[in-house]
């Protein structure tokens, strides 16, 4: 088969996460056999799995979490009886996309920034003295220890790493790419708490990754079930009103969640439901919750089913009945939900828009619901057909990448596996864009018109100038385009490259160029 | 006063995600106090990246040719801005007052005509050699600068080279320990890369080029700034720099080399004349050497700034009011241990037949012949370390003599 760099960079860029630099021949690979690159990821489901050394289950975190939250506790009491103690941990650094930053984005921000924790000391009043320059005395980075990460913080980190090393290091970033779809699509916001924060990347991989190729069904139960969207969406607050505990106690029915469900995860606004729908789906799903620190109703930080919480007595929901049957009634629900002609088009619509169109084109949209609808929700056929539409290669290159789609690719062509998150976790804060932190339970934009902003093209070139004075000096930039785009580069982005005054300059300009940010 | 702060991220590089080279931490090196004469002496090398157009900052008036082929932004000793006569032939460019005291002091030096001895066009290739210091573009490791000070011998009480920037120049790179240092304020996405960003958007991508500009603007409109370059702040900057590594360089035990490099000097179009671009940049590194002179207080006795850059420039303007990729071009001299006031150069003149491939300034000068005199006066290597370690295979290059007091 002739090569075809063009199709190559559809494979590599509109469904993976970019061409790798170094060695890899990610761009010859995928020009001989542009579909089948694609698709060799969709052969191997238990390859989506994360698995990694200090990784834990959310039940063994949510553990860990109570504990800390505890240790703090009595630190704070301590230090209120006035015994001396440790300083109560710190917030975390990285906790939330910092406003002032965004907004006061100097260079040299961006420098700090980069170089991560070790930079985040401040020099005292502005000035390290030549004194410091002397043979024999302790590097300055050394002087001013900087305050130990807690285990929230820790985890967190060490989640985001697993992650963005996964990024880097999969062959096309399909499978990466579904998953990054599906885990916005069901997102939780790790601003929520220090549960939220705690559970982040055990959510994705408990709950989304084990069926990216699997049954959308399943993976709905995976999500609604998981402690990290109970807590998200305040659900292990709702009470059934006619329940013991509702009863006992003057709370009761939280809709959050039966909302969200409903408008967010499967029929989507305008998806035939109505209000008496969303509250019959939130006393549906009332008890479903996660056992607290005690213990009480499970192992602390697992899913369970509280009884005395649960509404009882059946429910009408979108015409139907469901008898009283705890659990298993709202699980009845929430299969019935998934596989709802507006589910599918609901996600058909929202998958070909991450895909291929800001705009997605209608007959696309329609053949994917058709499969949806024929397959179950067969995500792995519903990737498939995707894969095998004309559609999908045909349509210009518009779509824009995300930050953290423009940070991955940018590593990987970089051939740079990170061994800390840092520099990641602070330009996604930067760009607007916080790892595992999006705004609302609608989750992160998807269309250039959120990413294509003046504040964010001009952050990303800080950024990519950042990247280019530190790694520049190192690449040869003809090369890395060579890796990223051989001859399906624009005549003018090579010149562009070829012309750059220097290598830093180069590198900056080839990681802004439209093969880059656009797919 | 010291407004230079200690750049955090070059001393905990190991920590870092995209860290480049690794980075020796703090080292004793070689003691090159004189005992013979007290002298201690200093060196700063500053690479000029993008290509200094050599004539128009130090202008052959006195060529009949120069002034029709460099056309519109050629120097004249006369009108608004008349450029400074360095001799009867050449003159300074009027932005450089500073660079021209020093040399009516005698303490600059101007070498013209001269190259490394890469031949072609390219930034990425002639930038190596001219930091690597081989005789061709490869990707070596290692440059000139560093291998000199590996070649220095032992001493004691003296700390390493000094890498000036958010990372080490080749120049410096290799196996003698560098310490880094940056001022804070040192601009990462700057204007000249924005606008070929820009320019490059315009042709394949009108939506980023829109979105782009505007995100520029606004920059520009909240640092109550236009869209115009901004001479002020690279010129601030280039100063900024020079300020915080004299004033290591001038501690009595800081370090005795040091390098930086300044980007911006690729002037493809409107490249301006006695005022313009290269006259605010040519501003800039004036200041530069003040800086260094005053930072360096008497220890600027001692010491040699030499500037060079990767190539020269056509001698014919092009349609844009710019200068294209050449060839010859100038190295600078400045620094109280220059023997200056003079402008060095075997002069090939601008004839057409004169020129290198009818473009260029034919070079006449092997610019390691220049550095290998410097480093030799300053630090007495010899004529064999020089041709085969600092500058490998360069014996026929031979070093130049006279250069410092």
């Amino acid at each position: 088969m002739a090569r075809d760099s063009q199709a190559a960079l559809v494979a590599l860029n509109r469904f993976g996460l970019g061409a790798r630099g170094g060695a890899s021949g990610d761009l010859v690979n995928a020009a001989s056999d542009p579909r089948g690159f694609v698709k060799a990821e969709l052969a191997r489901p238990y390859g989506v799995l994360l698995e990694a050394p200090g990784l834990q289950s959310t039940p063994q975190l949510g553990q860990a979490a109570f504990a800390y939250q505890d240790q703090v506790k009595q630190a704070r009491e301590a230090a209120k009886a006035g015994a001396p103690t440790e300083a109560p941990p710190q917030a975390p650094a990285d906790q939330k996309p910092d406003t002032k930053l965004r907004r006061n984005l100097s260079l040299n921000t961006v420098t700090a920034e980069i170089a991560g924790p070790m930079a985040e000391a401040k020099p005292t009043d502005g000035a390290m003295k030549p004194d410091g320059m002397q043979p024999g005395a302790a590097p300055p980075a050394a002087a001013k220890p900087a305050q130990p990460l807690n285990v929230i913080q820790k985890t967190f980190r060490t989640e985001a790493l697993a992650r963005l090393q996964r990024a880097m290091m999969v062959d096309c970033g399909f499978t990466e790419r579904l998953v990054a779809f599906w885990s916005n699509h069901f997102c939780i916001s790790a601003s929520k708490g220090e549960l939220a924060r705690m559970w982040a990347g055990a959510f994705e991989r408990e709950a989304i990754r084990p069926h990216v190729l699997g049954r959308f069904a399943d993976m709905l139960k995976a999500v609604e079930q998981h402690p990290a969207m109970l807590f998200f969406l305040d659900n292990q607050q709702s009470l059934g009103p006619d329940s013991r505990a509702g009863q006992n106690r003057k709370r009761g029915l939280n809709e959050n969640l039966a909302r969200e469900i409903m408008e967010l995860h499967t029929l989507g606004v305008g998806g035939g439901y109505t209000q008496e729908d969303v509250t019959s789906l939130a006393r549906i799903i009332t008890g479903w919750t996660f056992a607290g620190r005690k213990g009480q109703i499970g192992l602390p930080g697992s899913f369970a089913f509280n009884a005395n919480a649960h509404q009882p007595g059946p429910q009408v929901l979108l015409g139907k009945t469901y008898e009283a049957n705890g659990l298993a009634q709202g699980e009845a629900a929430l299969a019935d939900i998934a596989r709802h002609p507006s589910t599918a088009n609901f996600v058909a619509t929202k998958f070909v828009r991450h895909f291929v169109a800001d705009d997605p084109p209608p007959a696309l949209v329609a053949r994917m619901r058709d499969v949806f609808v024929k397959t179950d929700g067969d995500l792995k056929a519903l990737a498939t057909a995707l894969v095998d539409s004309d559609e999908a290669w045909k349509a210009p290159l518009t779509k824009m990448r995300s930050p953290y789609d423009f940070l991955v690719a940018s590593g990987r062509l970089l051939a740079r596996v990170p061994e800390d998150p840092g520099f990641y976790l602070n330009s996604l804060n930067l760009l607007g864009q916080p790892l595992w932190t999006p705004a609302g339970p609608n989750g992160f934009p998807d269309t250039a018109a959120a990413w294509a902003a003046p504040e964010g093209m001009k952050l990303r070139l800080d950024i990519a100038s950042q990247m280019g004075a530190r790694l520049g000096p190192n690449i040869d930039p003809l090369d890395l385009l060579e890796f990223a785009a051989g001859d399906a580069a624009s005549p003018e982005t090579r010149r562009t490259i070829e012309r750059a005054e220097s290598r830093q300059q180069a590198l900056a300009l080839l990681l802004m160029s439209p093969e880059i940010q656009r797919r | 006063m010291i407004d230079c702060v200690e750049n955090r991220l070059l001393t905990s590089r190991r920590g870092l995600l995209l860290g480049g080279a690794s980075f020796a931490a703090w080292a004793y090196l070689p003691k090159f106090a004189r005992a013979a004469d007290g002298r201690d002496p200093r060196l700063v090398v500053v690479i000029l990246r993008g290509a200094l157009d050599g004539l128009a900052t130090v202008a052959p008036v006195g060529d009949p040719d120069y002034a029709g082929l460099h056309g519109s932004i050629a120097l004249a000793t006369d009108g608004a801005h008349p450029a400074t006569r360095l001799d009867g032939f050449f003159a300074l460019h009027p932005a450089m007052p500073e660079f021209a005291r020093m040399y009516r002091d005698q303490h600059a030096a101007v070498i013209h005509a001269v190259a490394t001895p890469y031949r072609d066009r390219s930034h990425f290739d002639g930038q190596d050699v001219l930091e690597s210091g081989y005789a061709g573009p490869g990707r070596v490791q290692s440059g000139w600068l560093n291998r000199a000070l590996e070649a220095l011998p032992r001493g004691e009480r003296v700390s390493s080279g000094l890498a000036v920037g958010p990372t080490t120049p080749l120049v410096l790179r290799g196996n003698a320990p560098t310490v880094g240092w940056a001022p804070v304020a040192l601009p990462q996405a700057d204007d000249d890369t924005a606008m070929r960003l820009v320019d490059l958007y315009r042709h394949r991508d009108p939506a980023l080029a829109a979105a782009l500009t505007q995100g520029l603007q606004l920059e520009k409109a909240a640092s109550g700034d236009d869209m115009k370059p901004k001479p002020g702040n690279a010129v601030a900057q280039m100063r900024q720099v020079a300020r915080g590594a004299a004033k290591l360089m001038a501690a009595d035990d800081g370090p005795r080399i040091a390098a930086l490099a300044f980007d911006g000097w690729d002037t493809h179009a409107n490249e301006g004349g006695p005022v313009g671009r290269l006259a605010f940049l040519l501003g800039g590194l004036d200041g530069a050497l003040a800086e260094f002179e005053s930072g360096l207080g008497e220890r600027w006795r001692d010491t040699a700034v030499v500037v060079a850059t990767e190539f020269g420039r056509t001698a014919r303007i092009n349609g844009t009011d710019g200068t294209d990729h050449g060839t010859g071009t100038i190295a600078l001299l400045a620094g109280g241990a220059v023997k200056g006031g003079r402008v060095i150069s075997d002069w090939p003149g601008l004839k057409p037949a004169n020129l290198y491939e009818g473009r260029d300034l034919k070079p006449t000068t092997d610019l390691r012949s220049v550095i290998k005199g410097v480093l030799q006066g300053q630090f007495g290597l010899s004529d064999q370390v020089l041709a085969q370690t600092v500058f490998p295979d360069s014996a026929a290059a031979r070093p130049m003599k006279g250069l410092v007091a």
